[in-house]
């Protein structure tokens, strides 16, 4: 192909790609009340569109799939709100943070498989299926847009030039330095077990297993550096409505609000898609070689899953205190981090060199 | 990508950093100074990008784009040291400082003209190098495993030291 084409196919699929995006946000959001509803045996949104049913026998009518349209609501009510900017702001910084904010969340999906091969319309998509496939250094690409997304948070909080905001700026800036390391090293742990960093041969590596079930530690301290991360409940101190009335974004009105709201979720979906990726086996799973047009529905429902799990994990945990997130963060999940990277390595060179073969053989197994 | 398109992006990203630099140093504001820092971070980690070399780009962005220079932001922000005080006059040092920054400035400019004047930096003679992760990870720790090893020496030296400084004292007894 030629740059040209490349580009072309690049820009259709990211335009696709961002498009369900956005839709995925929407629904998020949704999801989100409606589990947290059920989870604290409330209803949650049920008014804005329904399908009736009639029910047999007369008697009140069934409604199916209430408040559907609430995200569309939602958004009509976050345009129409009026977009205050307070008057001593720092009002250039002020207008940017919430881009800022957004950009490396869209830029994050630049990496992502969503498939495999696949043909679609005639168009082969090889090796999988993603805006930018084949990158070779596509893990630190996520990890470089990771670090600079704290940025938005930061300028929010510092240019708002409320109390308010700047604790909860300074407050994101500490945590996600701190759970960046932590994050960064268990990455490099399906790095090593693929032995590339390129997100679609780390895919093809699960294909006999996912890496979860080899290295179920680092599957796990990922998820808790991901949470913090994406600061959700119960790493969000920096919005900690208690303390500090919302944190970073309290003087944020109006869609510039709708934002950084749609930055979490759409970080919510993102994060989601690459623990997929990186330790549940992106998106293989049953007869996937066969039919490659299902690694689109595994990845969904994978992502959902973890949506799910996220929602879940709020609904049950009280918020961290100050201490204790940055005590998780450096005596704990870093040093479990540090060793379980050291070991693994050390074991693959072992393996390498044949140490465990000649193991067996002392023992006479082999 | 063909040379021309790689050399408009070269001008532009020259462009970029360059003005961004010029930005950050006359920004009164430290908040807006390391902003511009950022900016042009990442404008030097697209032109490694263009040199054939995207992992040295990502490790720009990760390192330098994302960790120091949120440091950087943190401290400013902790300190409230955003607005710059006027120096001038303070202890009378200012004299100094132009003496010093006029020999430096002086220094650039006759390494420039050495530089074009004797034609070029010789960058056309060097060999384009495999610069894949694999390629280069072989490189750093075959070729250049005792520069590595002696600036991991000195970094952990480094964090040691602040270890160190930062220890509360013992009261002692």
């Amino acid at each position: 192909m030629t740059p040209g084409q490349i580009a072309l196919r690049a820009l259709i699929v990211g335009f696709i790609v961002s498009f369900a995006i956005i839709t995925g946000f929407a629904y998020t959001t949704l999801l989100e009340r409606k589990v947290l509803a059920r989870l604290q045996h409330r209803v949650g949104p049920n008014r804005a569109g329904y399908i009736p049913l009639p029910r047999r026998g007369g008697g009140p009518e069934r409604k199916l799939l209430a408040g559907f349209l609430q995200p569309a609501a939602d958004a009509v009510k976050l345009f129409f709100k009026e977009d205050m900017t307070p008057g001593k702001v720092d009002r250039i910084t002020y207008t940017l943070a919430p881009m800022i904010t957004v950009m490396p969340a869209i830029i994050l999906l630049a990496v992502i498989p969503w498939a495999g091969e696949i043909t679609i319309f005639g168009a082969e998509f090889t090796p999988y299926f993603a805006i930018a496939p084949g990158l070779n250094v596509a893990v630190l690409f996520l990890l470089a847009i990771t670090s600079i997304s704290v940025y938005g948070v930061v300028l929010a909080g510092w240019a708002s030039n409320s109390k308010y905001a700047i604790l909860g700026g300074i407050r994101a800036s500490a945590q996600m330095i701190s759970y960046e390391l932590a994050l960064g090293l268990t990455v490099l742990i399906p790095i090593m077990l693929a032995d590339s960093m390129n997100l679609g041969d780390i895919v093809a590596a699960q294909a006999n297993g996912w890496f979860v079930f080899r290295q179920p530690l680092a599957a796990i301290v990922f998820f808790i550096g991901m949470m913090a991360e994406l600061q959700r409940a119960p790493f969000d101190l920096l919005e900690a409505e208690q303390e500090l009335s919302a944190g970073f974004n309290v003087e944020y009105s109006g869609m510039r609000f709708g934002m950084f709201f749609m930055a979490e979720y759409m970080k919510m979906i993102i994060f989601s898609a690459i623990i997929v990726v990186l330790f549940f086996g992106g998106y293989r799973g049953p007869f996937v070689d066969q039919l490659p047009g299902l690694g689109f529905l595994y990845m969904i429902l994978k992502i959902i899953f973890f949506l799910f799990m996220m929602i879940w994990i709020r609904a049950s945990f009280p918020r961290f205190r100050y201490d204790q997130l940055m005590g998780l963060g450096w005596k704990r999940l870093l040093p479990i981090s540090v060793f379980n990277f050291i070991i693994v390595a050390v074991f693959i060179v072992l393996q390498e060199e044949g140490v465990f073969d000649s193991l067996l053989k002392l023992l006479g197994v082999g | 990508m063909g040379s021309g398109s790689v050399f408009i992006v070269f001008i532009l990203m020259a462009l970029v950093s360059v003005s961004a630099a010029v930005m950050m140093l006359l920004s009164k504001n430290a908040v807006h100074s390391a902003l511009w820092l950022v900016l042009n971070f990442t404008a030097i980690a697209v032109l490694y990008v263009v040199l054939n070399a995207p992992f040295i780009a990502m490790v720009q962005i990760t390192v330098y784009a994302g960790a120091i220079m949120v440091l950087f932001l943190f401290v400013i922000m902790l300190l409230g040291a955003e607005q710059l005080q006027g120096i001038s006059g303070v202890h009378g040092t200012e004299r100094y400082h132009r003496a010093v920054a006029f020999v430096l400035v002086a220094l650039l400019v006759v390494g420039f003209g050495v530089v074009i004047f004797n034609g070029g930096t010789g960058g056309g003679e060097t060999a384009v190098i495999d610069a894949s992760p694999v390629a280069l990870g072989l490189r750093l720790f075959e070729a250049y495993v005792l520069p590595f090893e002696v600036t991991g020496i000195l970094l952990l030296a480094a964090i040691i030291g602040v270890a160190v400084f930062t220890r509360r004292k013992k009261k002692e007894a």
